[in-house]
C-alpha cells in the first residue's frame, strides 16, 4: 500500500514547505534588508521582497565604524573559557552523581538539577550586587564566572546520564587489576563518554553565546560588549535604527551557532532531549 | 605528603596513601562535586540570599543607609497598577504562546515523523529560530513590525485587505501579538524536536496492531501515541512554561514593555524599574515574584522524576 504521490504531497511535501517558509522567513528577511541600499530599504513602492541595488556597505560600516570584531571576540573567549569551565565542573560532577556512593548523593543532583530551572530574570539583580562586590562589573570575568551557573546544571545531568549507560564492569575490571579510581574514570570512562561530553560542549557553547541578560546588565563600556549586547543597544541611536548594519550584525553574530550545531546537530538534539526522551 | 611512601601501609593505624583516600567513595565524591557546587552557591546560592535581603530592605541608587521594610515593596507592588497589569501581560503571553507552541509543535513533530529525503537537513533548518540568539533574531520581527516599513503592512496594503497597515508594535493589543507570533516562532522548534524524539520511541507494532484492530489513525493518535509520550509532553511544557514566564529579550527589543506597559513582563520590568530608575530594592521585590510559579514547576518536575525513576 504506497502512498499516491499527491496524497504525500498534501500529508507531507505542502505542510512542510509552509511550515520551512514560515520559520524560515525572517532569516532571508535578515538577509535582504542587509544588502539592501538605504533608499531601497524605505522605497515602500518597490518589491520588498528582492534585492535591486546590493551592496555591502552594511557591512562594512559594522567591521570599520562599530566594534562588532571586538565584540565577536568577546562572545567567543567567553564563550569558550565558560564552556571548558563548566565542562570540566560537570564532567567531574556528573561522574560523582552517577558512579560514587555517597551519602546527600540524591539530595545533590536534585539540587544541582533544580538550578536549572532558575531564570536568569530571576536573580540578575542580585548577582549584579554579586558582581559588584566581587569588583567583576564591566569585566569579561563577570560573565565567564556566571555563565557556567546556567551551563553547569544541564551539563552534569547529561553526562550523568551518559555515564550510567556506561557498563560498570569495564571499570570494576580496571579497578580489580590495580588501577585507582581516577586512572579508571579519565582513561576508561571518559573515553567512552566522548558523545555526551561533544554534547555537552556543543549545548554549552550556544547558550553562552546566546546570552543576553546577565551581559546586557553586567557591561556598559564598548569594548567589554558582546554581539547580542552590542548589536541590540549600540547600532540604534537615540530614534534612529541603522537597519542595514543592525540586519548585518545580526545575521552575522548567528552564523557561528548556526554553523556548528548544523555539524552536530546530532549531538544537540541528542543533548536537547536527553532528559525528556528518557522517561 | 609523608604517607606517601614507595611500601604502601599494610596495617591499619597506619596513614593511608593519597590514592586509598581517594579511593573512599565517599571522600572522592565530594572533592569531585566541589567545583561545580562551589560555582553554584557562589553565583546562585548567594545572589538569592541577596535578592531576599534586597527585597527587604529599601535600597536605591539614591539612599545612603538602608532600611529594613519588611514586606512593605511586595504589598506596594500589589497596590502598583503597573504591576498588576505586568502580572495579567504575562498569565496570557504565557498561556497563549505554550498552548499554540504545544499544539503547533505537536503537528511539526507528526510531520517530520515521516521518512522523506533530505530530513536530516529539514531537521536542521528547522532548528534554527530556536538556536540563534534571540536578541538578535528579535532585530529581524522588529524590522517585520515597523509601523511604516512592516511588509506584512505592505502584503496588507497591496492586497487590498485594508487601506491601512496595522500599528504593529505602537498598539497595545497588537504590540502583545506581536510579541506572541515572536515567541510562538523561536519557540515551536523545540516542542517539535523534541516530542520528535519522543515520536521516535513510540513501538510502531502497537500501532500496526491497533491498526488490525480496526482503530482509525485520530483514535490511534490520541488513545495511544499521546499516552506513550506523555512524559516527554509534560517535561516541554514544564521548561517552555519557566522559559516564557522568565521571558526577557524578545520583549525587550521588540518593545521595552511598551506602548504604556501593555507588553512589560516581570523581568523587563524589574529591569526598568532597578536598572533604568535604580530602585534596586523594589525590582528584587518583582522579580521574586516569579519564584513561586518556579517553586510549582520544580516540585511537579520532582514529583515527577520520583515516579519515573522507581
Amino acid at each position: 500500500m504506497r502512498p499516491t504521490a499527491s496524497r504525500r504531497l498534501m500529508t507531507l511535501y505542502l505542510p512542510l514547505s509552509l511550515t520551512a517558509i514560515l520559520l524560515l522567513f525572517p532569516f532571508y528577511w535578515m538577509f535582504i534588508t542587509s544588502v539592501k541600499t538605504n533608499s531601497e530599504l524605505i522605497d515602500l513602492n518597490g518589491l520588498p521582497f528582492w534585492v535591486f541595488q546590493p551592496t555591502l556597505d552594511h557591512y562594512r560600516y559594522l567591521f570599520a565604524e562599530t566594534g562588532f570584531l571586538r565584540w565577536t571576540l568577546n562572545t567567543l573567549t567567553i564563550s569558550v573559557v565558560a564552556t571548558a569551565i563548566s565542562l570540566v565542573c560537570s564532567i567531574l560532577a556528573g561522574y560523582a552523581l552517577a558512579r560514587l556512593r555517597f551519602r546527600g548523593a540524591g539530595a545533590i543532583g536534585a539540587a544541582i538539577f533544580v538550578t536549572y530551572l532558575v531564570p536568569q530574570t530571576l536573580l540578575f539583580l542580585p548577582l549584579l550586587e554579586v558582581v559588584r562586590q566581587l569588583g567583576l562589573s564591566n569585566t569579561l570575568w563577570s560573565m565567564i564566572l556566571t555563565y557556567p551557573t546556567i551551563l553547569i546544571p544541564f551539563g552534569t545531568w547529561l553526562l550523568m546520564g551518559y555515564f550510567r549507560s556506561i557498563p560498570r564492569e569495564l571499570e570494576e575490571a580496571a579497578l580489580i587489576d590495580g588501577a585507582s579510581r581516577l586512572r579508571a574514570m579519565t582513561q576508561i570512562v571518559l573515553p567512552l563518554a566522548l558523545p555526551g561530553i561533544l554534547s555537552a560542549g556543543i549545548f554549552a557553547f550556544t547558550l553562552s553565546w546566546n546570552e543576553f541578560i546577565y551581559a546586557l546588565v553586567f557591561t556598559n563600556s564598548t569594548d567589554i560588549k558582546t554581539i547580542p549586547v552590542g548589536v541590540v543597544t549600540e547600532l540604534v541611536k537615540g530614534d534612529v535604527y541603522f537597519w542595514g548594519s543592525l540586519m548585518a550584525g545580526a545575521l552575522l553574530g548567528s552564523v557561528p551557532v548556526a554553523l556548528i550545531y548544523s555539524f552536530f546537530v546530532e549531538n544537540y538534539v541528542g543533548g536537547l532531549t536527553a532528559g525528556a526522551v528518557k522517561g | 605528603m609523608r604517607a606517601q611512601t614507595h611500601e604502601r601501609p599494610v596495617t591499619a593505624g597506619q596513614l593511608p596513601t593519597i590514592g586509598e583516600l581517594l579511593d573512599r567513595q565517599g571522600l572522592l565524591a565530594y572533592i569531585l562535586l566541589l567545583p561545580a557546587l562551589l560555582i553554584l552557591i557562589a553565583f546562585i546560592g548567594w545572589p538569592f540570599v541577596t535578592s531576599l535581603w534586597l527585597a527587604v530592605t529599601d535600597q536605591s541608587v539614591s539612599t545612603s543607609v538602608v532600611r529594613f521594610v519588611g514586606l512593605d515593596n511586595f504589598t506596594d507592588e500589589l497596590r502598583s497598577q503597573i504591576f498588576l497589569q505586568t502580572a495579567r501581560n504575562t498569565f496570557v503571553y504565557t498561556g497563549v504562546t505554550v498552548v499554540f507552541k504545544l499544539a503547533f509543535g505537536i503537528g511539526l513533530a507528526v510531520l517530520m515523523n515521516q521518512s522523506f529525503r533530505l530530513k536530516n537537513i529539514a531537521r536542521a533548518a528547522l532548528l534554527l529560530p530556536w538556536i540563534v540568539p534571540t536578541a538578535l533574531s528579535a532585530i529581524a520581527w522588529l524590522w517585520l513590525f515597523d509601523a511604516t516599513f512592516s511588509v506584512f503592512n505592505w502584503v496588507i496594503v497591496r492586497s487590498g485587505l485594508a487601506d491601512r497597515g496595522i500599528n504593529w508594535l505602537g498598539e497595545g493589543s497588537w504590540a502583545m501579538a506581536s510579541i506572541i507570533i515572536a515567541n510562538i516562532w523561536r519557540g515551536t522548534p523545540f516542542f517539535a524536536i523534541s516530542i520528535l524524539a519522543g515520536l521516535q520511541t513510540v513501538d510502531r507494532e502497537l500501532l500496526d496492531a491497533a491498526a488490525v484492530d480496526g482503530a482509525s489513525p485520530w483514535q490511534r493518535f490520541w488513545r495511544i501515541t499521546i499516552p506513550l509520550i506523555r512524559p516527554v509532553l509534560l517535561i516541554v511544557l514544564l521548561f517552555s512554561t519557566v522559559w516564557t514566564i522568565s521571558d526577557f529579550q524578545l520583549v525587550y527589543v521588540l518593545t521595552r514593555g511598551g506602548p504604556a506597559n501593555s507588553t512589560h513582563l516581570f523581568g523587563t520590568l524589574a529591569y526598568d524599574v532597578a536598572v533604568r530608575a535604580g530602585q534596586l530594592s523594589e525590582g528584587a521585590a518583582i522579580s521574586l515574584y516569579m519564584f513561586p510559579v518556579l517553586i510549582v514547576c520544580v516540585v511537579a518536575l520532582l514529583v515527577y522524576l520520583r515516579r519515573s525513576s522507581t
